[in-house]
């Protein structure tokens, strides 16, 4: 694998390979010293298109754990604000000659051209509406962890689908280890022709009860003003997920950052059954694994303790 | 009235040659034989029998196994001038035209600033005359700035030689103002071509709404877009007794209304574009900009199919490439961010032979016949090879293969469409308003003594 650049582009094999090499860097996480040398030497660049806490953090620590130099760089505040040309850009900060570029971006596409003008390896960290295949891994990982498998798991991913580039690597990612996907929204949030992703629509959450994960997309305030939706609360009181609704053998999880009271009640995110606090953490170690796989992959040599009893047991699974 | 009356061309010396043997094929003069196609004077002097043409003092082109066509007209080109001659001028748009077998162009007004007083007509003629290769028309602007509220002035637009009227690249979104222009259009003449998209339904696409735009996260363009507009505006033609012309037909609704509205006796025309016919939005999930980013968009197998049926039950009558040049830096972008559009005019009837005509979807007669229908909607003459017309000639190899863009383009702008596609077909020489527009570089010609 050269570069991450979608869900779409990973079989299940090479989806399970990346979580697996994610476990032996959980296990590195509980040392207390906490970095691997593999990338020392190396230099990863991170260029922010977007505003973004827990991606651009999470790929930065990450490249600090596996020792690589970083160079940090937000469209805020450098040449991008002066009429850089993305091209333009990433042939400057190709010429520090970066093992690694991590790119979020506005728009569909732009990783898959940042790749066409790099040597670099290039990492999608978000494409527009189109992908955001670590987010996905780091879901697919964090059910893993709790279930097992997603083997025959049904999952139903709520919200405003229409704008989530999570929908779509979720979607893909969570149908590709084997669970049934619904997506679930209001019809003007539910692009058209989506069910040919391989997922179930539904325009209510009737029938909810059925799914043993609910994945709950950020609702933005604006898409009122667009008449997506005539308001928040008349979104809410159709779609929110709250402890009613959820049921108590129900698995929780959203990408963040969570608009409390509109498409989670705060109830539901502090309940023990949200997994949003597991997603973020295995961000850290996905994104690490990410990085390792596609600088360090076809070297062989492992980190740190591998093998089949590093693996976490489940923790549980849904009735 | 021929092209060189009613268009402006740098003018040049009247061809004198022989295209020896061609196969000559002209289905709506109903020419369908082997004949010597002497040019001279101007005008296609005689379809000789093959062999026998007097070929003293002209240049003899040995043209056995060769199809001789009445030239191509296009009646949708942007030649960018005035304001983007980065992109592209009379002289390279016209070149371009030329090499694509075309002996006849009509430019859209929607230039900086846009084509809307009799002086911006009289200087592109002008300009026309010093450095077009083929017959040029200018469209002015339906609207004055092309801002969708006052009309321009029309009768002296006419008057000054603007051969019809459109504000392409944006739609007239005012019924009221589309009335007032067909309305009108029964003082000053002239046909209006009309982009038909309602942008309120566009608003943020980039592509065709669909499976392919769901899957890539693209904002949709859906096809009732085009359709809404189209059905609105064959309403008011019919009800105004008034022409339009359709530009670049996309949707297979919009074909159904069209069909419906000829039906029903509305003055109505209509083109398709070359990469309408050959393409889906299947091409699109490859998110690459320079080829695939027009709009109206690629959209689905069966609008492709109702856009074939169109061609050929005449529901659209014509060919026209909507050649959209773009300099790179515009489209080296994420598609979203991308400029719309696409060069053709260089690979219309090469691509349309290999993925049409060669597969057996239409023949080669239809092809012929559509290539050149965009000449009647603006009342002016189809180029014809009958004796006695004006010269206007494309001869073609159809065993050509070539890989567009190898030899880079007469075109400023290189946003093919077909840009590495591998065609079969090729234009060898195009004769236009009895002039040598162009020849093949490739192409060595056999002189008589």
């Amino acid at each position: 694998m050269k570069h991450l650049l979608s869900i779409e582009q990973l079989s299940r094999e090479e989806i399970e390979a990346i979580l697996d090499r994610a476990e032996s860097f959980a296990e590195v996480g509980r040392r207390d010293i906490k970095k691997v040398p593999t990338l020392r030497g190396r230099t990863v660049v991170s260029l922010f298109y977007e505003s973004s806490t827990r991606t651009s953090s999470s790929f930065d620590l990450a490249a600090k754990r596996l020792s690589a130099d970083l160079v940090s760089v937000k469209a805020a505040g450098s040449s991008v604000e002066k009429g850089e040309s993305l091209k333009d850009t990433v042939a400057t900060l190709s010429a520090y000659d970066p093992a690694a570029i991590v790119i979020r971006h506005p728009y569909a596409g732009a990783a898959q051209m940042v790749a066409g003008w790099t040597t670099a390896a290039v990492v999608n960290a978000g494409d527009g509406k189109h992908e955001h295949p670590s987010q996905a891994l780091l879901d697919v990982y964090t059910l893993r962890r709790r279930l097992g498998s997603l083997d025959g798991i049904r999952i139903w991913i709520v919200g405003d689908v229409l704008h989530s580039r999570v929908a779509r690597s979720n979607l893909i990612a969570f149908a590709r280890m084997g669970a049934e996907v619904t997506v679930c929204g209001p019809p003007t949030l539910i692009p058209r022709g989506i069910e040919e992703l391989g997922c179930e629509v539904s325009y209510s959450l009737e029938g909810l009860e059925e799914a043993e994960v609910v994945y709950a997309l950020r609702m933005q305030k604006e898409r009122m003003s667009e008449s997506f939706v005539p308001s928040l609360r008349e979104y809410a009181a159709n779609f929110q997920i709250d402890t009613r609704r959820l049921n108590p053998r129900q698995l929780l999880m959203h990408p963040g950052p969570v608009n409390r009271g509109v498409e989670l009640s705060g109830e539901a995110i502090d309940s023990p059954q949200s997994l949003i606090a597991e997603q973020v953490a295995a961000g850290l170690v996905v994104r690490m694994a990410i990085l390792y796989e596609l600088l360090a992959g076809g070297e062989g040599t492992a980190p740190a303790a591998e093998g089949e009893g590093s693996r976490p047991t489940p923790i549980g699974t849904p009735a | 009235m021929s092209l060189a009356d009613l268009l402006d061309v740098r003018p040049g010396e009247d061809a004198h040659l022989v295209l020896r043997r061609a196969t000559v094929l002209d289905p709506v003069a109903g020419i369908d034989s082997v004949h010597d196609v002497v040019v001279r004077g101007g005008e296609i002097a005689a379809l000789a029998s093959p062999g026998e043409a007097d070929t003293d003092g002209a240049e003899v082109v040995e043209a056995e196994g060769l199809h001789a066509f009445p030239a191509f007209f296009d009646p949708h080109v942007h030649l960018r001038t005035p304001g983007h001659e980065h992109k592209e001028d009379v002289e390279t748009g016209t070149r371009a035209a030329a090499a694509g077998g075309y002996c006849g162009i009509l430019a859209m007004a929607n230039t900086e600033p846009p084509v809307s007083t009799p002086a911006d007509i009289a200087a592109l003629r002008e300009q026309a005359r010093a450095s077009a290769s083929v017959p040029v028309g200018f469209l002015a602007t339906v609207t004055k700035a092309m801002q969708g509220g006052e009309l321009t002035e029309m009768v002296e637009l006419r008057e000054a030689g603007a051969v019809g009227f459109s504000d392409d690249g944006l739609p007239i979104a005012d019924a009221g103002v589309m009335r007032r222009a067909l309305q009108y259009q029964h003082l000053c003449g002239g046909n209006i071509a009309l982009h038909e998209e309602d942008a309120r339904l566009t608003q943020g696409g980039a592509m065709h709404e669909g499976p392919a735009s769901a899957a890539l996260g693209v904002g949709g363009i859906p096809s009732v877009s085009e359709s809404t507009m189209v059905g609105r505006d064959v309403a008011l033609a019919g009800y105004e007794q008034a022409r339009i012309h359709l530009q670049h037909l996309s949707a297979a609704e919009s074909v159904g209304i069209v069909r419906a509205a000829k039906a029903a006796g509305v003055r109505v025309s209509a083109e398709a574009s070359p990469h309408h016919l050959c393409l889906t939005d299947e091409a699109v999930r490859s998110l690459d900009p320079h080829r695939f980013k027009m709009n109206p968009p690629l959209r689905e197998e069966r609008d492709r199919q109702a856009l074939i049926d169109g061609l050929r039950d005449g529901t659209i009558e014509c060919i026209a490439t909507d050649h959209a040049p773009h300099q790179p830096e515009e489209k080296d972008v994420p598609f979203e961010q991308a400029a719309f559009g696409v060069t053709g005019l260089e690979t219309a009837f090469a691509a349309l032979h290999t993925e049409l005509v060669l597969p057996g979807v239409i023949d080669l007669a239809l092809l012929v016949e559509r290539m050149s229908g965009g000449a009647e909607p603006f009342d002016l003459q189809r180029p014809s090879l009958a004796p006695g017309s004006e010269a206007n000639v494309a001869l073609c190899d159809l065993g050509a293969e070539w890989t567009v863009g190898e030899d880079g383009y007469e075109s400023r702008s290189a946003n093919s469409w077909c840009a590495g596609r591998s065609l079969t077909g090729r234009v060898l020489i195009t004769v236009a308003a009895g002039q040598v527009a162009f020849r093949l570089r490739s192409f060595s010609l056999g002189v008589a003594a």
